[in-house]
This record gives C-alpha cells, structure tokens and sequence, in this order.
C-alpha cells in the first residue's frame, strides 16, 4: 500500500506492507537513522518522534495510519552546524555515554517543554493548575517514557533544565 | 506480526460493518500493535477509527461532559473542564503509562487494553484468556502483578487501567454503537465481566459493538479528590494498589464516599459494603480500617498475592485520611469546583 506524509517539512510518498511501523519506514526507507530502534515495544522511548507536534513512540505506530500527518524527528530539531537548544545543552552538559537514547530523549524533551509551556500538569505537580516550576522531579517524570541504559540521567535533567531556562 | 488486512473506516456504521471475530478496532494502538507483534493477538483485518468524525472531542452535557471514545490520554487529563471538575480523573491518567504513550491512547482503548499477567504474553505458557481450555499459568506462577478479588480457578489476571478506577469512582457511564446504528448507555461497572469459565471474554461489547463515547456525570462541588496508586517504580509502571476516592463531608462527618480500587481484580473494584462502612461516620483510622476489612473480605490470595492486602488496606486508609480531611492534604489531593 501507499501512505504520503510530511517528515521534517519534506512531502514523502512511500510503498510498504500494512504491518511496516513508522520506525522502520523512518529508519529503512527514509533512511532518518537518528531515531533508534531498541525494545520495538513502547517501553524505552528511543524511536521516540513528534507526530503534528506531539511526541510518541513510532514503534507503535502503523505508517498506514499517519496518511497527510506531519513528522518531526530529531534530523528535523536541528544539524551539526545549527544545533538547536536541546542539542546544545545535551552537548554542554555531557547528557549522554553511549548516545543510543539521546535522539529520544532529545525529541521527547523538545515536546514536553511544550507541554510545559501549554500548562499540561504531570503526576509530579503539587497542583493541577498554575505555575509549574521544572525542578528535577517534573523532568524525570514527565521523561519517565525515555529510558537511558547508561544513566545518564542526572545530566540528562541538566541539560533538559538548561535548555529550558534558555528558552524562557 | 502475521499478515492483515487494513481498512481506513470513514463512518461509524463503515467501521462497525466490517468488523466480526477476526477483526479489530485500532485507534492509540499502544496495547494492540505490541500485542500483535508477539502474535498474542492475529486479526486478520483492522478497522481504522481515528479519522471518523465526532469522537474526538469533549463536549459539556448538561452539567457532565461526554467524552468522545478518541480523545487522548493527554488531552483528558489536561483539559481546564476535567481538572476541575473532576481532578480524581485527571491525576489517575497522569498516573499511568509515559507521555508518548498518552499522546497516542485513547479513551475507549484505554477502557478495552489487555491485561499484563506475564502469562498473556507468554505464547509458550498455558492462558485461558489467549487459548480457552488451556489452563492458567498464573495459579502456580509468579504472581506479584496479579489480582485478588473477583479472579476464577480459570483466570487470575488484573485489569491494569488507571483512567477506569477514576471512572468508576466518578460514575462514569459508557456509550457503545452497534452495527445498526443502535446506541446504549451502561453503567462503566457494567463493562468489564468478570473471567468465570470464559476469561477471553472481557467486555459486554458484541464483535459489532464500538465504544462511541464515556459520559461524566455532573461534578460534585466540594468532593475532595484523591488517587493513591502503589507500584515497584516511581513512575511508567502498572499499579500493585491503587485508590481513587471522592468524599464529600458534613460537618465532621462523611455524607457521601465514591471509592474503586486498581491493580486488584479483573476490572475497575467496587464494593457497595466498603461504602456503607463509612457514610455517616466521623473520619478515624479505625473507622477506614474497619471499612477495608469488610472489603478484604472478599479477597483470594495466593502466596505470590498475600502482600497486596495489607497492602491495599494501608492504601485505603492513607486516601480515606486525606479525602476527609483527617490528614493535611498532600499534593495529588484535589477539591473538585463546578467548571465555570
């Protein structure tokens, strides 16, 4: 079957099986390595890609169903020579050891600063409403969907903190 | 994943024509597609619901909302209405799962996912919920995940929905559309069936029957809100425990208690006499304790299990004290206001 879609601002036509996932149509046949497959399940976040703006994991997503939806993968966030925020802070703040996650974890925190920025409330919030302050427990929770085998957590929370204090 | 057919549905009634033993729903597809892909579940054909129009937004129905069955995960939780009106749900969402997943989840999936006993998605291991007759690898397996109340000798496993405890402490009722075109509301107590001798069937929905939309009743002001959830991880896991409970006082006393329990049986657990246990009461320790016990009661426990009662107890308690009022309030404890 066909599905044509967007993915970093490029109209994309592509011919696969009704079972190809949209990770690997990204990955074998758009060829946009960056976004990682590792437990192909929804558990660890590194296929992690936004999808009209929102982050999920595109191992659970069925490329047939995204016919006329708009990708963003970390190829789209920024390139060597324009890093974006995220990236920058990744960088600086050494937010990684083997990098397998990184893409992941670097799209998925480019759409919860977003989510931040809407308001959206996470389980760690003292309130439903109001000011959210990002201290470490709101970035590890609402990051608890990316996984890093190295744990490089802690600098992963300071870049992500970073970049958001950049950003604000 | 064995090979299948896929139809893009337009209409409510295209998508319900085409559906039959073989076929299923996708929508999120979160619970589906990786089930699919360790060939627990084979359809031969899915229906492809996410494009037809009207279930996707939440709309005010009389004082209540009506829920359409795709509105997400995140989008429930978040949206201002719901935060208000009836914070139990949105904390129960947040709750469960990871943001990605949310973003995709929807409501009525949601309601219909597949449990997680470890047996389920063990295809070289006996299941009566996959393969009717098989046997049970529960009974003398691992079973921390697994539930306690309302199981069979068939099936142990435990329904693992966040969102249904909030929706059965709130009263939620369900809308499904047949084939026909015929819509019914139940009860979301009434959903789920408890496994008996056929733990493959899980719902009251016909192989033609399509989850339209959830319906809030209107929000009780002044109801204090608490979800309480209990699991091996901070965050991203499935719940041991939990309790969500909405109270409303008199004076000192409790006038009226919503409570449903998660992670314990086979659906969102309710128990009529645990309700009667405390309305009319003034709030003490012994008082809720004496509340779960008539709860625990009804309780089935193998060793692996044991633990989840004085588990579950402790967890009643803690909400109960911070529902009333008997503890100062900590955060995750809301008082539900009639949206403006």
């Amino acid at each position: 079957m066909r599905t044509r879609f967007t993915v970093n601002g490029e109209p994309r036509e592509v011919e696969h099986d009704t079972r190809a996932t949209l990770l690997d149509i990204l990955r074998d046949q758009l060829g946009l390595t960056g976004t990682k497959k590792g437990c192909d399940h929804g558990q660890c976040g590194a296929c992690t890609v936004m999808v009209n703006g929102k982050r999920v994991n595109s191992c659970l997503c069925l490329a047939a169903m995204h016919e006329d939806d708009e990708m963003t993968t970390i190829e789209g966030l920024g390139s060597p020579e324009a890093l974006s925020a995220l990236q920058k802070a990744f960088v600086s703040q050494d937010g990684y050891q083997c990098g397998f996650c990184t893409p992941g974890q670097i799209v998925s925190a480019t759409a919860m600063l977003e989510e931040l920025r809407a308001g959206d409330p996470s389980y760690a919030s003292a309130s439903l409403e109001g000011e959210m302050a990002l201290d470490d427990a709101e970035i590890a929770e609402r990051m608890s969907g990316n996984l890093c085998r190295c744990s490089a957590y802690p600098l992963i929370r300071e870049a992500i903190a970073m970049a958001a204090e950049v950003k604000s | 994943m064995r090979e299948f057919d896929y139809t893009r549905a337009e209409t409510l009634s295209g998508a319900a024509d085409q559906l039959g033993e073989d076929a299923s729903v996708i929508a999120g597809g979160t619970n589906l597609l990786d089930l699919m892909k360790i060939q627990v579940m084979t359809p031969s054909r899915l229906v492809d619901i996410t494009r037809i129009d009207g279930l996707s937004d939440i709309c005010e129905d009389g004082e209540g909302l009506r829920i359409g069955a795709l509105v997400t995960n995140s989008e429930l939780a978040a949206d201002p209405r719901v935060r208000d009106g009836w914070p139990l749900l949105s904390r129960a969402i947040l709750a469960g799962a990871s943001a990605q997943i949310r973003n995709k989840a929807t409501t009525g999936g949601n309601l219909l996912q597949r449990t997680r006993c470890p047996y389920f998605y063990d295809t070289a291991m006996p299941c009566n919920k996959r393969n009717p007759g098989e046997g049970c690898s529960a009974k003398q397996g691992d079973g921390r995940m697994l539930a306690i109340f309302g199981t069979s000798e068939h099936c142990l496993a435990a329904h693992p929905s966040d969102m249904a405890v909030a929706l059965a402490a709130l009263k939620a009722e369900v809308e499904i559309r047949s084939a026909e075109g015929d819509a019914r509301r139940i009860p979301i107590g009434e959903l789920h069936k408890l496994p008996g001798d056929r733990p493959d069937i899980e719902t009251v929905l016909a192989p033609d029957e399509i989850i339209t939309a959830v319906y809030l009743p209107a929000p009780q002001a002044d109801t204090k809100q608490v979800y309480k959830k209990v699991r091996d991880r901070a965050s991203y896991a499935f719940a041991l425990v939990s309790v969500g409970v909405a109270v409303a006082m008199d004076d000192d006393r409790i006038a009226s208690v919503s409570c449903a329990i998660g992670g314990v049986a086979p659906k969102p657990w309710t128990d009529p006499e645990l309700e009667k246990a405390l309305v009319g009461q003034a709030p003490s320790d012994e008082v809720f304790g004496q509340a779960a016990d008539k709860a625990l009661t009804q309780a089935r426990c193998q060793s692996d299990t044991e633990f989840k009662k004085p588990l579950l107890r402790r967890t009643l308690i803690a909400a109960l004290r911070e529902a009333t009022g008997l503890a100062v309030s900590a955060p995750g404890v809301e008082t539900a206001r009639i949206p403006a």
